[in-house]
């Protein structure tokens, strides 16, 4: 699908630059791949024993994949609203450089702060890495509505998959069930992977799933805490040493 | 209704837990997004430890699986895994490939060891 010229007359109304963002979600591939990641959230959070309210609202408020699955592994193994609230933290600040980097994508002169409050909700890693493709095609004062249906669009995709996998994974045989509840780990761990930049990105995903079975040993219950900070710290280091040789 | 609704205190904690730990950072860029830059040390440190945290949980899931994956066999798992690995290696980095390798080795080994 290609969106209209810069100059086409569909971008005087900012409902129809609405409806472009989200007709936009089929012509995503990732869109796919949130279908199969959030398939496999609401089979895991069924099998966590969370209700199918939680998991919407999960996914409309906290709108990050890996904080969902982080929230949902570590309430549901027992883990303190504090310990879960730490780890979520933590994982949420990469929201912040997203947000900052893609604000300045849409803004105007005439653009008030409180335009921007549901941009910066919808913000997390595909959105923010197809503000990157699409938006260049979209006239600059029309950008805030078609992220807004992109966002939103992409939203309720999330929310389809997520009543689907909770469903099946209520009344699926063992077998099946078991490969929807593998879909998370595998597509998070293969998007984390395509999505390293640097040789730290990299370090950081080793380690950090090599030293959690080390953690759990020590026991303790902040096992993914002190993994993700050990890992993510050593993978800095490396980081670093690479930039002074 | 209220088998769809579950515990009330799940939700709270979903708030205190989920909803605002996001929303902190998300409003941060809002307000003080435009001093802060993209490259620095800070960013690389912070994106690193968020990618092992990540790592660690993607880990307890395989490791220390719930429900239905608590059913398959530790070494399945472990394989599904791998060759999941190897095909999105070996298939252009295809998130695709990789998941969908690993999901047949998974559900053809269970399916064959009954």
């Amino acid at each position: 699908m290609a969106l209209p010229p810069l100059d086409s007359p569909q971008w005087n109304s900012r409902l129809r630059a609405f409806a472009w963002g989200a007709r936009s979600v089929a012509s995503t591939v990732l869109a796919m791949v949130l279908f199969a990641t959030y398939l496999g959230i609401g089979a895991l959070a069924h099998d966590s024993q969370f209700s199918l309210a939680w998991t919407l609202a999960s996914t409309a408020f906290v709108w990050a994949g890996p904080a969902q699955i982080i929230l949902i592994t570590t309430l549901g193994s027992g883990a303190t609203i504090v310990q879960a609230a730490l780890a979520v933290t933590v994982s949420a600040i990469r929201l912040f450089p997203m947000v900052v980097s893609v604000l300045p994508m849409m803004r105007t002169p005439q653009t008030k702060r409180r335009h921007l409050l549901l941009v910066a909700h919808l913000t997390a890693i595909t959105l923010w890495v197809e503000c990157y493709r699409f938006l260049p095609g979209v006239p600059r004062e029309r950008r805030i509505a078609f992220v807004h249906g992109l966002g939103l669009g992409l939203m309720a995709v999330c929310l389809t998959a997520n009543t689907i996998g909770y469903t099946l994974a209520a009344n699926l045989s063992p077998l099946l069930g078991a490969g929807i509840l593998m879909l998370t780990p595998l597509a998070f761990l293969f998007s984390t992977a395509r999505n390293c930049r640097e040789l730290a990105d990299v370090v950081a995903l080793v380690l950090g799933l090599l030293l959690f079975p080390l953690a759990t040993k020590l026991g303790g219950g902040l096992d993914i805490l002190a993994s993700g900070l050990t890992a993510g710290t050593i993978a800095y280091g490396v980081h670093r040493w690479r930039v002074r040789t | 209704m209220s088998h769809f609704i579950g515990d009330w205190h799940a939700l709270v904690t979903l708030f205190i837990a989920g909803v605002i730990p996001n929303q902190i950072w998300r409003m941060f860029g809002v307000l003080f997004g435009s001093g802060i830059d993209e490259g620095s040390e800070l960013l690389v440190w912070v994106r690193a430890v968020a990618t092992a945290i990540l790592a660690g949980v993607i880990a307890q899931i395989v490791v220390q699986p719930p429900g239905a994956l608590a059913s398959v066999p530790d070494a399945l798992r472990y394989a599904a895994v791998v060759a999941g690995f190897l095909a999105f290696i070996s298939i252009r980095k295809s998130i695709f490939a990789g998941v969908a390798c690993g999901e047949v080795v998974l559900i053809t080994g269970k399916w064959w060891l009954g």
